[in-house]
């Protein structure tokens, strides 16, 4: 029985992995999370949103590249060695997140992500579910569905 | 249940082919008694298991189908040619009562009323009985194939009457010592219960052979209160004073179908003696494929009870050598497996072979790489990777058999429908081909073959006068032919009436009057769009729709076809294709500093630069004359968006392209690397369609090269190129979100 209260408790918790882009900080949640690798050289895409860095090849399997920081309008990343790319399965797709840098993976509780500010920023409400406060810093979680590429008029 | 529904309807379809099989043989005059034998168990497994199904009409129609067969089998009636047309008719009728089974629809009433009633017909006439058969077919429904594990399980037993009963067992193996009794240790995983079995009815069955005890354990049953969800816990132990002729082989059929779902145990004990011989391995039995011959209720070499896909085709294996009858011979032992295994693991050896190519590369710019320890360690490599693809590419092969005679039944039915009479000879149904591939060739096919029976073949009365047999012959024939699949239908019929056909094609302004065509030439125009000879639309061909639509499709799958045609010898069409649509011929280019890839199937020359007679026109367009025609120049890196348009194409090399509707244009790229087979990999499943891109590969060094869709590089005469304008004008919506 005391198995079981302890899952309720950790019902709300999750892990997340937080992440660096600029100064900024996000987080996603672990759960999405396949791997985390370094740089390596893309594809272009032909007529791909500017934020489509390109195609990588993952052991065999062919998938985007997301510039998360150009995603996200925080300015183009002229990708290099040091950075990183987050691959994470999301929507029966897999992806790679361009980032800065992966910081940590820390346990959260549900219950402590704020609402995003209602700023008038539509990039900010569409892809920013809310706000960990973590010691200092403040950790945006992402909202995975909105994130991924959406699909051209030409797709259908 | 719906699990279980796709596995019935897939075993169906084998035991389709199955019955066709045995019907191909029997107008062949090449049957023999267990060709009637295995047709019957075929129907009777489909009544069965549409019992299970509750698929009332199946279940009667397959009953009155059975019946008939029954008596071929006992012999009260003969096979002759009104029978065997009857039983194809009924096979075909069969067959659209499980394809509407399948899709949940209903077929009219009507339908296939006439073939019952013939058959029912044929059944009372041999036994002289009236419409008693009816209820008898509703009692099956409902007597014998409710329990379906169990009751399915004991027809195992070689029980022959194919009505299977719990008194009916037949002896099997050694008497068992009157003295013996087994002591049966049962528990039931979760998963059996899950799967809708019950072990009552399993007691019950045990229980017709013997004076049987039963003790439940219940010890180990959870509290009430935590008994949600809890796994399966209750054991039993069945001591069994058996009937002569039982033996622990009979007993461990009824647990058959729950293998690998229960701990069983099975001890045969001396009453005097305590437990005297623990006689099984706990795991399951195996049945190698030669064991069909023998009988089933031998002891069997133990095996992994999971392996429980591996157990059921073995049990078809079982089923299709009826227990302990001998039968003709050993059948291919055979597995199911999800198909997305099988694609998961062929995507991986794909993986291996680039990662071997990738390392091959690498060695090669290492000074060590004369090092032979190495090098041959890495040929060797090179090699198995290369087999190991091949193999696997294998599994997702399978024989045209089935497709080819899905075709045997469209002649049959267009024959019917045309008033001619015609056979179908089947040559190679044996050569393997891709599963996607065959499936997307039904179509063109049947369109093919509707064809040669409605305009090859000629009427009876011309046929004699041209002294060829009234029965007109259609053959397909499939063989492997330097790496690729050629299927080829021929007739031998009339031929192509080039003259009425080069008639046709100039009332439509497909060619000119004065233009000089050869026979070939003139055959070919019957793939042009819109052409049919045919003066009137008849049922089967001729609105239009004709062999322009089965080129594009054959195209689509990478493949080729051609036709060649011999006044009053016949018509032969012939189809090429790749073994898989995994792997693609292609010719490697460079675009601005891009590699890519251009399909072989769609290019037609390559001209190097300076080679080319360019000429300009307005807007920076430019055209290419070839052969006294001008062909519009694509600029790929333009129309991809790699680069601004090029000012001077002096060191561009041309490709030649031709789409699917035979329009041409010229692609203008930096270079060209080389003619390479590669392996196709999409671009939806992670991403979404790109305008003008086809799919993905990756190179021998790790890189992804795009596959330039070349159908989207031929500009339609004053919109542009739709890969270059619409594709940009989106990009710049998009990046608004």
């Amino acid at each position: 029985m005391s198995e079981q209260a302890t899952l309720e408790k950790t019902d709300n918790r999750m892990e997340i992995v937080s992440f660096t882009i600029g100064e900024q900080a996000f987080c996603l949640d672990i759960g999405h999370v396949l791997e985390i690798r370094g740089w390596t050289n893309t594809t272009t895409l032909p007529h791909a949103p500017d934020y489509v860095v390109g195609m990588m090849n993952l052991r065999g399997a062919v998938l985007p590249v997301i510039d998360l920081s150009m995603r996200l309008g925080l300015g183009k990343t002229i990708p290099e060695s040091r950075h990183v790319i987050i691959i994470a399965h999301i929507d029966e797709k897999s992806v790679g997140f361009l980032v800065d840098a992966v910081s940590n993976i820390i346990t959260v509780n549900l219950e402590e992500m704020k609402p995003t500010p209602e700023v008038s920023s539509t990039k900010t409400t569409a892809f920013i579910r809310g706000v960990y406060t973590l010691e200092e810093t403040i950790v945006r979680a992402i909202d995975v569905h909105q994130i991924m590429p959406q699909e051209t008029l030409t797709a259908a | 249940m719906s699990d279980l529904r796709d596995m019935f309807f897939e075993e169906c379809d084998d035991l389709l082919e199955v019955l066709s099989t045995g019907l191909d043989d029997l107008q062949n005059e090449n049957s023999d008694a267990e060709t009637i034998n295995s047709m019957f168990r075929s129907v009777h497994s489909i009544k069965g298991g549409a019992g299970a199904f509750g698929l009332d009409r199946l279940i009667k129609f397959a009953h009155a189908f059975e019946n008939v067969l029954d008596d071929l089998r006992s012999d009260k009636l003969a096979v002759d040619p009104t029978i065997t047309a009857l039983m194809f008719s009924g096979f075909d009728h069969l067959n659209d009562l499980v394809d509407a089974a399948r899709d949940d629809n209903d077929l009219p009433e009507t339908d296939g009323a006439a073939v019952l009633a013939e058959l029912k017909q044929t059944t009372q006439a041999a036994n002289g009985t009236t419409g008693a058969e009816d209820e008898d077919a509703n009692e099956v429904s409902e007597d014998d194939f409710v329990a379906l594990s169990v009751n399915i399980g004991l027809d195992l037993g070689g029980d022959d009457s194919g009505l299977p009963d719990l008194p009916g067992l037949p002896p099997l193996g050694e008497t068992s010592d009157g003295n013996s009794q087994f002591v049966v240790k049962f528990e039931a995983d979760s998963a059996l219960y899950a799967r809708g079995h019950d072990p009552a009815l399993l007691f019950r069955a045990i229980g017709e052979m013997g004076d049987l005890t039963i003790e439940a354990d219940c010890s180990a049953v959870a509290p009430l209160e935590s008994l949600q969800d809890a796994p399966a816990s209750i054991s039993w132990t069945l001591t069994l004073r058996p009937d002569d002729g039982i033996d622990e082989g009979t007993i461990r059929e009824i647990f058959e179908f729950v293998e690998g779902q229960c701990t069983l145990e099975i001890s045969e004990m001396m009453a005097e003696e305590e437990a005297s011989e623990l006689v099984v391995a706990p795991a399951p039995a195996a049945k190698a494929p030669e064991p069909v011959a023998k009988p089933i209720a031998q002891k069997s070499p133990a095996k992994a009870p999971k392996a429980e896909k591996v157990e059921k085709a073995n049990k078809q294996e079982a089923k299709g050598g009826d227990g302990g009858k001998k039968s003709s011979e050993p059948r291919n032992s055979t597995i199911r497996v999800d198909l997305n295994r099988v694609d998961r693991l062929i995507n991986l050896v794909g993986e291996l072979v680039i990662s071997e190519a990738m390392l091959r590369q690498s060695m090669n710019e290492l000074p060590v790489s004369a090092n032979s320890a190495v090098s041959e360690a890495i040929g060797q490599l090179k090699t198995l990777s290369g087999v190991l693809q091949e193999s696997v590419m294998a599994i997702r092969a399978q024989p045209v058999r089935g497709l080819f005679q899905r075709m045997s039944r469209i002649v049959r039915e267009s024959s019917r429908q045309a008033g001619k009479t015609s056979r179908l000879v089947m040559v190679g149904e044996a050569t393997e081909v891709d599963k996607t591939v065959t499936e997307r060739l039904v179509e063109p096919l049947t369109h093919m073959i509707r064809n040669s029976v409605d305009h090859g073949l000629e009427k009876a009365e011309d046929r004699l006068a041209a002294g060829k047999p009234e029965m007109g012959t259609i053959k397909l024939e499939a063989a492997h032919r330097s790496g690729r699949v050629v299927i080829s239908l021929s007739d031998d019929g009339a031929g192509v009436n080039r003259v009425k056909v080069r008639q046709k094609a100039e009332e439509k302004g497909l060619v000119r009057p004065e233009d000089d065509l050869t026979d070939s030439d003139i055959d070919n125009l019957l793939f042009r769009p819109g052409f049919s000879t045919a003066d009137e639309i008849s049922q089967l061909s001729g609105r239009g729709v004709g062999m322009d639509v089965v080129r594009s499709e054959i195209q689509a799958l990478g493949g080729r076809i051609n036709l060649q045609s011999e006044p009053n010898k016949g018509t032969t069409i012939t189809i090429s294709l790749p073994l898989t649509l995994a792997v693609m011929e292609g010719m490697l280019i460079e675009v601005a500093g891009e590699s890519l890839v251009v399909p072989t199937v769609a290019l037609r020359e390559t001209l190097q630069p300076g080679q080319a007679n360019i000429h300009d026109f307005c807007d920076g367009d430019r055209g290419l004359s070839v052969n006294d025609s001008m062909l519009p120049i694509v600029d790929l890196g333009e129309a991809l968006g790699f680069r601004s348009p090029l000012k001077n194409f002096n060191n561009q090399s041309l490709l030649l392209i031709e789409g699917e509707s035979g329009r041409r244009s010229a692609l203008a790229v930096d270079g060209i690397v080389e003619q390479r087979e590669v392996v196709i990999k999409g671009l939806e499943q992670n991403y979404q369609t790109i305008p003008g891109i086809a799919a993905a590969t990756i190179l021998g060094n790790g890189k992804i090269a795009l596959i330039v869709d070349t159908d989207q590089m031929i500009p339609s005469p004053g919109n542009g190129n739709p890969g270059l304008r619409k594709g940009s004008e989106l990009t710049e919506v998009n990046s608004y979100v």
